[in-house]
């Protein structure tokens, strides 16, 4: 019922016959899907943010009320691998803003590979977390007889200097937010690769060009945010009283 | 679409179907065969999976409030045993908030508006919006999982150590349940925000957005912001279940009260998503049926936003009693008060849009008069548990029961009923049973009240909530209260049977036949797979009614 | 019991007139703006039918007068509403100066009381009329609530802390006594009275029932079944701090922090003796966790009080702001 209000614009009934294979129905042009796709992601991260910050929260309330306990409990951790998974992760950034560079420039090769680094980066980065949990994960099988059977040390003991020591309460709490926090890091990890490897499967049949690159983009935005989330954790549970 | 499509009915025929036709292809016969369906991205046809969904869990979760208020009919647990009822309360619950409420207007209304209303083809990523419900039917199957199982026994607010540590019910399956149904939630709410940030039509400039918009846009940024949380905390909870150590477990120093820190960081802004969304439809029930512009547009469109701020600030009035201090009691209080300012300054407005209107009578305008006024017991009540001195007092009776289903019953039910009404042409191209409908919402209005006023009246009295036996002098206000629950059960079956009945013999309805303004109407009804025939261009507000006959003053 | 009437609650303390009142305001505003609005919509509803199909509403946009109005008068009433709702909720939270205290121990699904006098009861509560009565709390498993209707007080039992609500009962009766925080099960079974009593009969029920000594007497004798005496008596040389005069005192710790030694403070040195590390001490005491039960341990804490040289300060630690106490004998005070 048009009374003047509302005009329709005239215009080609089917535009989107002669348009960029890679804009979809319900898009006008490449540029305002680009934009939806970067809103999207921005928007997606707020909530990731939200996400960990739940966990945070209760990492910061308990280290308010048992500094001495995080501390003990931070100090078993492995700095090196900490330190060195910290380093690789701020690679993978680079890497992956490089890629996102040569689509940008249309250089098929560098996109590939750039990629695959920031690919074998992350599985670095996974592998190493892989052989820090199992030495916290160790058990030991003398001292799982006991009535109550649970699975992690932070339920009766760790390793240290080869020796089994009992596990203080407060040390238990900070092991359960160790292992949600970088646990849920490292489940973001390993979607990202999936991720990744359809993209870097897409890149080497040469689908990105400057005029569409979004989905590397997009990833970008993605992986920088998982790497920011590393560049807090690391601090928070590597490094409680490391001064001394 | 197709050059086939007759005209519609001219402006100064009479009303309704009068020569009302449906398009010949829409989108809802556009493709057949479950395949269209289950796989399909049109936006249109995902609210109508989720309007399909959403209404098999309301039923359900009204069920179990039946076994409820069916058992309190007698002071004495005698109906069931009291394992049998406190998994009632809490599948009630769980699915009502989680399953229905939440997701109930944005998913179905919005979902099916919000593209039409901002004149674009669809949501901005409709394969997301498919994933979004395909994630709300796989947490409700974990739900029923739950259900079959034996149900979940630790009220739909989980609290540790209870949930942690004691309960023997499914407490992880339903824990998952609601985990995977928040991130349906999660993905509308940056659909919308997406979508109405870049999707536009030309010439449709924020203050010519509907409201109900600017309301789906404030409740998207609560879903974002919030509902990870709860998310999160409900994953902790879980873990604590699943590996016997964690962090709410008060034997080895953890706090138990934390959890309710977390749950409600989400939980109370959850409420301000399944009312605002509400709001959105009755500024739209009021303006169409007033055919006026809403009074103070813009503080209405404002107060939606102040209102999804503000419910993030207020949580820690669930703590009142929980040990929280008291100074962090009192700056929660003062919250409180403010969050009530902008409802309080919508319902004015509406009110005052109400002053030289042309206000007809259709079912989804009695609808709207409805939430007015329960919505407003319900948040004026809210102003009592603000109180910290009242709220000790009554602080988990059926006070506060009373006070959240005023709003949430009284309030996003009736809007969601409403809108349904009202959308219903332009969802089905066929009109409801008027006569029916407006008896229906009779039925809801009585039964409602009689179910939940006497509820104020026992809180205060101190029956505490949750409990299966009560001391006998609370009975004569239980009975009453199932007695109206009994009536508003048959208030809510009829729509249930009219509604399916209208789909294949409503009279046909014809693009506008409440002859209301906005850009849905604009198109057909049903309207095609990609909503305009020509996308349309926008030079003034959407209720603006004065190309049609203004009142004489 | 009382028979409550149908429907208000009888006021039985000093401090249910006070939420009443508050109560009561709501309710007049509420029904203040609930009519008008209601009036209001019928009023235009009515008057404003649409009496042709083509009619419109008037173009009226808004008007900031109104806004104003209608934002600045909610807001007001809203922020007297606040104010007088936070001045009942200090009158209900902060208990007077010197309190009858009784210890009450919620679990699944019974509420356990004792008296420091040694008395203990079962979702029974005896107290006396007109005078201020402070009942500590904790939990021995999962969340309760202690819910007296009639004194409009209520406070969640926290397992793992310990949470306090005081009132002064005003009137003789018998009321209920609810749990209201969902526990399971029986949650609606955690029912029981309070039964105030005048003084004379409360002083006879003290005097009737039969007791293990106060509770202090019990916990000096847990003391020495746990063989606490050991590390914590004067001629221990340094295995463990003394214990005379340390409730209530201010403690520093081996890390630097200083605490207020109070009730909470000495639970979790009991149960998990590695939190706080005193100054000077090696960290050997051995935890009493699954040793001690929540009632073993407030009676060892009303002994170490009562090692204390005032007798004074008892808070109960956690959320309540901190209030000295009673002597600690059994005499109730007037």
């Amino acid at each position: 019922m048009s009374d003047g209000a509302i005009a329709h614009a005239g215009g080609d009934p089917a535009p989107h016959a002669a348009a960029h294979p890679r804009l979809a129905h319900h898009f006008d042009t490449l540029g305002q899907q680009k934009d939806a796709a970067s809103l999207g992601m921005w928007v997606f991260i707020a909530q990731e943010i939200m996400f960990f910050g739940g966990m945070f929260t209760a990492y910061l309330v308990y280290r308010m009320w048992y500094p001495a306990g995080y501390a003990a409990a931070s100090n078993e951790l492995d700095l090196v691998l900490g330190g060195i998974n910290t380093a690789v992760l701020i690679a993978s950034s680079l890497t992956v803003a490089l890629a996102v560079h040569a689509a940008q420039e249309g250089r098929q090769k560098q996109i590939v590979w750039y990629l695959v680094a920031t690919l074998l980066l992350g599985v670095v980065f996974l592998v190493i977390k892989y052989f820090e949990y199992e030495s916290k994960l160790h058990l030991h099988p003398a001292h799982h007889a006991a009535a109550n059977v649970r699975l992690f040390p932070m339920a009766g003991w760790f390793h240290v200097d080869g020796e089994l020591v009992p596990v203080a309460n407060e040390m238990r709490l900070f092991m359960v937010l160790y292992f949600a926090l970088t646990g849920m890091h490292a489940l973001h990890m390993i979607v990202g690769i999936a991720i990744l490897l359809v993209i870097l499967w897409m890149a080497r049949k040469g689908a990105f060009t400057p005029r569409w690159y979004t989905p590397v983009e997009i990833f970008g935005l993605y992986w920088h945010f998982v790497d920011i989330v590393w560049i807090f954790l690391f601090p928070l549970l590597y490094l409680v009283n490391r001064h001394h | 679409m197709s050059p086939d499509i007759t005209p519609t009915s001219t402006a100064s025929a009479t009303v309704r179907s009068a020569g009302a036709v449906m398009p010949a292809r829409h989108y809802l016969n556009e493709q057949g065969g479950w395949a269209s369906w289950l796989l399909t991205t049109d936006h249109k046809r995902i609210a109508l999976l989720y309007l399909f969904s959403i209404t098999a869990f309301f039923f359900l979760g009204g069920f179990f409030a039946l076994l409820v208020r069916l058992e309190l009919l007698t002071p004495g647990g005698d109906l069931m045993t009291s394992d049998v009822y406190n998994r009632a309360f809490t599948m009630h619950g769980v699915i009502m908030v989680f399953f229905f409420l939440v997701p109930s207007i944005p998913a179905t209304l919005g979902n099916f508006l919000v593209p039409l209303m901002v004149g674009a083809k669809d949501l901005a990523f409709p394969k997301i919006n498919l994933l979004s419900w395909y994630l709300y039917v796989i947490g409700g199957a974990f739900a029923i999982a739950a259900m079959i199982g034996g149900g979940v026994d630790t009220g739909w607010t989980f609290y540790t150590p209870y949930s942690s540590m004691a309960s023997n019910s499914k407490v992880l399956t339903g824990a998952i349940g609601v985990f995977v149904s928040g991130f349906s939630s999660i993905l509308t709410g940056l659909n919308f925000i997406v979508t109405i940030h870049r999707m536009r039509a030309p010439g449709l400039t924020w203050f010519r957005l509907p409201l109900f918009i600017w309301a789906h846009y404030a409740t998207s940024l609560i879903m974002i912001l919030g509902t990870p949380v709860v998310a999160i905390t409900i994953l902790l909870l879980a873990f604590e279940r699943v590996l016997r150590v964690g962090i709410f477990d008060p034997t080895i120093g953890g706090d138990p009260v934390l959890f309710q820190h977390l749950f409600w960081f989400y939980s109370h802004p959850a409420v301000y998503i399944m009312v605002l969304p509400g709001m959105g439809v009755i500024s739209e029930l009021v303006a169409g049926f007033a055919r006026k512009n809403i009074f103070g547009y813009s503080f209405v469109a404002f107060s939606s936003l102040a209102i999804a701020i503000l419910g993030f600030l207020v949580w820690g009035h669930h703590l009142f009693v929980a040990g929280e201090t008291p100074y962090s009691a009192l700056v929660f209080s003062i919250i409180s008060y403010m969050v009530a300012v902008p409802s309080a300054i919508k319902v004015f407005n509406w009110t005052a849009t109400f002053y030289k209107g042309s206000i007809s009578y259709e079912t989804p305008m009695l609808y709207a008069f409805g939430f007015v006024g329960l919505f407003l017991v319900g948040g004026l009540t809210g102003l009592f548990v603000a109180a910290i001195g009242v709220d000790i007092h009554v602080h988990d009776t059926y006070f506060v029961v009373a006070h959240f289903h005023y709003i949430m019953v009284g309030g996003t039910l009736m809007a969601y009923l409403g809108g349904l009404h009202f959308w219903w042409p332009k969802i089905t191209g066929r009109l409801y049973p008027e006569g029916w409908a407006k008896l229906s919402a009779l039925i809801v209005f009585v039964g409602f009240n009689l179910t939940f006023f006497p509820q104020f009246i026992l809180g205060y009295l101190g029956m505490p909530r949750r409990y299966h036996a009560y001391p006998d002098e609370f009975q004569v206000l239980n009975v009453m209260s199932t007695a109206g629950a009994s009536i508003l059960a048959l208030g809510y079956l009829l729509p249930m049977v009219y509604f399916t009945w209208s789909w294949k013999k409503g009279k046909i309805a014809g693009d506008n036949p409440f002859r209301a303004k906005g850009l849905e109407w604009e198109t057909t009804s049903p309207p095609p797979t990609f909503n305009f025939d020509r996308p349309p261009v926008v030079t003034e507000a959407t209720h603006s009614y004065a190309h049609q006959e203004a009142r004489v003053v | 019991m009382e028979s409550a009437r149908a429907l208000f609650p009888v006021q039985a303390s000093t401090v249910a007139p006070r939420v009443d009142n508050l109560y009561f305001f709501l309710v007049a505003v509420s029904a203040f703006f609930a009519v008008l609005v209601t009036v209001l919509i019928i009023v235009f509803a009515v008057k404003y039918r649409r009496r042709h199909v083509d009619e419109v509403g008037a173009p009226i946009h808004g008007s900031l007068a109104l806004e104003l109005v209608w934002t600045g008068i909610p807001f007001i009433l809203a922020m007297v509403m606040f104010v007088w709702g936070a001045s009942v909720y200090f009158a209900i939270v902060r208990p007077p100066a010197e309190t009858l205290d009784i210890y009450a121990v919620g679990k699944q699904w019974m509420w356990k009381f004792q008296h420091r006098g040694g008395q203990r009861e079962i979702n029974e509560l005896h107290v006396p009329i007109d005078t201020p009565v402070r009942i500590i709390l904790t939990s021995e498993d999962v969340l309760h609530d202690l819910y007296l209707p009639a004194f409009r007080v209520k406070m969640d039992a926290i397992p793992g802390r310990y949470t306090q609500l005081w009132f002064n009962a005003t009137r003789a009766g018998t009321y209920h006594l609810f749990c209201a925080e969902y526990c399971g099960t029986k949650h609606s079974g955690m029912h029981g009275s309070v039964v105030v009593m005048p003084q004379n009969e409360y002083q006879a029920w003290l005097g009737g029932g039969v007791t293990e000594g106060t509770l202090a007497q019990q916990g000096e004798k847990l003391f020495t079944d746990l063989v606490c005496v050991t590390c914590h008596s004067a001629g221990s040389g340094q295995r463990g701090p003394e214990l005379t005069g340390v409730f209530g005192s201010t403690v520093e710790l081996a890390n630097g922090e200083r605490v207020t030694a109070d009730a909470e403070y000495i639970r979790e040195s009991i149960l998990n003796p590695t939190a706080k590390i005193v100054a000077g001490f090696p960290p050997i005491m051995p935890t009493f966790q699954g040793q001690v039960s929540e009632e073993q341990l407030l009676a060892l804490t009303e002994y170490i009080r009562s090692l204390s040289s005032s007798g004074g300060t008892a808070p109960a630690g956690g959320a309540a702001a901190p209030q000295p106490a009673t002597q600690p004998d059994a005499q109730p005070q007037r």
